[in-house]
């Protein structure tokens, strides 16, 4: 059978048998969180509780800071400690955070919740806002205004990303497993919301438990679609490609070809929500990489400390270790984190402990594989090469913003360049340099 | 314990650049071998000697002239090297094969800016360099030796392109399986199509050729040939016959999909390899050389941003305009 895929991509080693069947487990609450005021693109939500406040499980203690922002809820009852700016890695600046301690069980706020028949379509919106839900494939956009697009924008196809292409994490796998229920829930809902009836589910061909599974579970109500175990199979606009053959244009959004994207966790967030009242506060992640001693699927509290989540789940670093990678995401486009007291936020799917290895490369021999596993159709080399010499004008016209960043070339490159380093920074200056228009 | 941080991807490929130098050189030992059977072991001893000079040579220009004491040997001056005795006849002189190899890393190569950034295949550019320095012993041919016990063969002869030009078709002596075998006069390395093929077909499994190159550029010398065989069998020689001989086998497989002087893209890379079938039969019928294939290649090399700058591929969700 001929699957379906995509143009370009590679083969990194999957890397996903440390943790593919270790059922996720629920993580005890740490003493002590910190809490980003961004997680999520766009502003960052505004704080509107005080050191020394009591706060709930599930109490907003930030709104959203512009039209694309997110709520922030405490994820355990406790007493807010201090309010400090605190260096977030994933967005590259300092950002509010709220430390809070926590003092006993849980003492749930919850949102207005019961069966989703009985709201409206703005009603479920507004729940999904107010319950702080947003992308938790990594991209962390929010999803009440994802799911709310413009009038004149026809959506006719709701796919769900099961592809989990990043080597190492399984967190996807897992809820497919042991969720699924819920997330036909979600399915259902977000289904309500955009008034669509094709339902796709896209999963990589290395999960085929779950893609049998899921095939006798959902059979009549959602398409499983087997995907090339091939990253970046699960990038949007390869996914929506490999599974509608629809090309979302240059610059243009999923939107666009009439397709809404959400990750499998998102709709269980969003069940969570809608059905329990449960605020984004907690979420599945997957603990894994050579560097500790445990490997594994938890659940955990947004806000828990990364040396905690080691230390207490992942079982402390083997021995001997003498230099760590620790990486929010997967190895391909994880970020690695420079303070080992870096919190979970919400769009972290996983924890990559990685021992660094030493590379020396030479110039660009022109061998011209990353121009064949481009997933976007661009030339790698030439946008490194023009970033180099800051030529960021000439760089944007043979596709520098189209570049998805899922760093296939740099896997690839036999020469060991880093395309993906100075496309970044290309791109940031770039559009400094234009003002943020496009 | 120390926090490593760095970018994104943190996963990398085992490919190295040594590691692609190493299976072109592996690719070239059956031709090599086969060089020594043809021509003695002098020949064999050409290619060992421009590997080894290759690699000092270069080392020496990189920590010396170009002070980077960084520089750790990658294999692709061997390759060059080994190339360019692959490209010169079975008894030059060794000093004229090392002034070739000079020319070919320090002004094709180093003058450019090195790996990755020279214009012209330096082998080729160094071969070039020795045709027109040293015309007579780049152009004395000598019958195969048929023995691994021989240093080097005395007897002279004539090319099987060179009686093609000078006499006619009529007049060749040699049959096409001895032209496939690579039992006839020729250049160290380009003699033996079979031998060439098996290690092409190495390099194809292992990933390591822009294949469209060979297949462009062997296919147009095949429907050009074709034409002008119609035209006249007896001057222009077979279509066969021209696929077999000189260094077309060695140009395609080998030089013309050098990885740096070629062009990144497979519209450009089917570009590149027609026009260097179209320029090698042109010399070959028209220009004053019997053989045409190694500055059909250096002429193509030059037009490769060219060809790269109009080949840019598609971008994903582009509108077809």
């Amino acid at each position: 059978m001929k699957l379906a895929t995509f143009k370009g991509g590679v083969h990194p080693p999957e890397r996903k048998e440390l943790t593919k069947d270790s059922p996720i487990q629920r993580a005890p609450i740490p003493e002590k969180v910190v809490v980003f005021m961004q997680q999520h693109a766009g502003a960052p939500a505004k704080p509107i509780v005080e050191a020394g406040q009591k706060v709930k499980t599930g109490q907003i203690i930030g709104e959203p800071g512009g039209f694309i922002s997110a709520y922030v809820h405490s994820p355990v009852t406790g007493t807010v400690v201090e309010i400090k700016k605190l260096s977030n890695i994933i967005f590259g600046r300092a950002v509010d955070a709220v430390v809070i301690q926590r003092e006993g069980e849980d003492d749930w706020e919850l949102l207005p919740h019961g069966d989703f028949e009985k709201f409206s379509k703005d009603e479920l919106l507004e729940n999904i806002k107010k319950a702080g839900i947003v992308g938790l494939g990594g991209a962390m956009f929010p999803t009440h205004v994802k799911l709310n697009p413009p009038q004149d924008k026809k959506i006719d196809t709701l796919i769900i990303n099961g592809a989990e292409c990043e080597p190492y994490l399984t967190i996807d796998h897992r809820m497919m497993l042991e969720k699924n229920e819920e997330i036909l829930v979600g399915i259902k809902i977000v289904k309500k919301i955009l008034g669509v009836q094709n339902v796709y589910i896209g999963i990589e061909e290395n999960k085929k438990d779950a893609i049998e599974f899921l095939k006798e579970k959902w059979k009549g109500q959602v398409i499983v679609v087997p995907l090339k175990t091939k990253y970046p199979q699960g990038a949007e606009k390869q996914l929506i490609y490999a599974v509608t053959q629809r090309k979302v244009p240059r610059g243009g959004l999923p939107m666009d070809v009439g397709v809404v994207v959400q990750n499998v966790s998102t709709m269980y967030a969003i069940k969570e929500a809608i059905i329990d009242g449960k605020p984004l506060i907690e979420r599945g992640l997957t603990i894994t990489g050579e560097a500790i001693n445990k490997p594994g699927n938890w659940w955990v509290r947004i806000g828990t400390p990364i040396s905690w989540i080691i230390e207490n789940l992942g079982q402390g670093f083997k021995n001997g270790i003498e230099n760590v990678k620790i990486l929010m995401g997967g190895p391909m486009m994880g970020i690695p984190i420079n303070n080992i007291d870096t919190p979970i936020v919400k769009g972290n799917n996983g924890i990559t402990t990685l021992i660094p290895e030493e590379l020396r490369g030479t110039f660009c021999i022109r061998c011209s594989y990353c121009v064949y596993v481009c997933p976007m159709g661009l030339q790698p080399y030439l946008l490194d090469l023009l970033g180099k010499k800051k030529r960021y004008d000439e760089a944007a016209q043979i596709g520098l913003l189209d570049c998805i960043e899922c760093g296939s070339c740099t896997y690839i490159c036999p020469a060991k360049v880093e395309h993906v380093k100075t496309i970044k920074l290309a791109k940031k200056v770039y559009r400094a340099l234009r003002g943020g228009k496009k | 314990m120390k926090l490593i941080t760095g970018n994104a991807p943190h996963l990398r490929s085992k490919d190295t650049t040594s590691k692609i130098m190493t299976d072109v050189i592996i690719a070239l030992i059956p031709a090599l071998i086969g060089a020594w059977y043809f021509f003695g072991f002098y020949a064999f001893f050409l290619a060992i000697l421009g590997a080894l000079v290759g690699e000092l040579f270069e080392l020496f220009i990189m920590r010396y002239l170009r002070k980077d004491k960084n520089f750790v040997p990658n294999g692709s001056a061997a390759v060059t090297g080994i190339l360019l005795a692959m490209n010169v006849s079975p008894a030059t002189p060794w000093w004229i094969m090392i002034i070739g190899l000079i020319f070919a890393l320090g002004i094709a190569k180093h003058a450019f800016g090195g790996l990755g950034m020279n214009i012209f295949n330096p082998a080729l550019a160094g071969r070039a360099f020795l045709l027109v320095s040293f015309p007579v012993h780049m152009t004395t041919w000598y019958k195969p030796a048929l023995s691994f016990s021989k240093w080097v063969d005395i007897q002279t002869t004539a090319t099987p392109l060179a009686i093609l030009k000078e006499k006619g078709f009529s007049h060749i002596n040699v049959s096409y399986g001895d032209l496939f075998f690579g039992n006839r006069a020729g250049s160290i390395g380009e003699t033996s199509v079979l031998l060439l093929l098996i290690g092409f077909i190495y390099l194809v499994v292992k990933g390591r050729i822009k294949l469209i190159i060979p297949i462009s550029y062997i296919g147009t010398v095949f429907l050009m040939s074709s034409i002008f065989y119609f035209a006249n069998p007896e001057r222009f020689g077979t279509p066969l016959f021209h696929i077999l001989s000189g260094g077309l086998m060695l140009g395609a497989l080998f030089m013309a999909t050098d990885m740096v002087t070629s062009p990144m893209t497979p519209r450009g890379q089917a570009i590149f390899g027609v026009g260097c079938g179209v320029m090698t039969l042109l010399i070959r019928y028209f220009a004053g050389y019997p053989e045409g294939v190694s500055l059909s290649i250096l002429l193509m090399n030059g037009f490769v941003p060219l060809i790269d700058r109009f080949t840019q591929p598609r971008i994903f969700g582009e509108v077809k305009s």
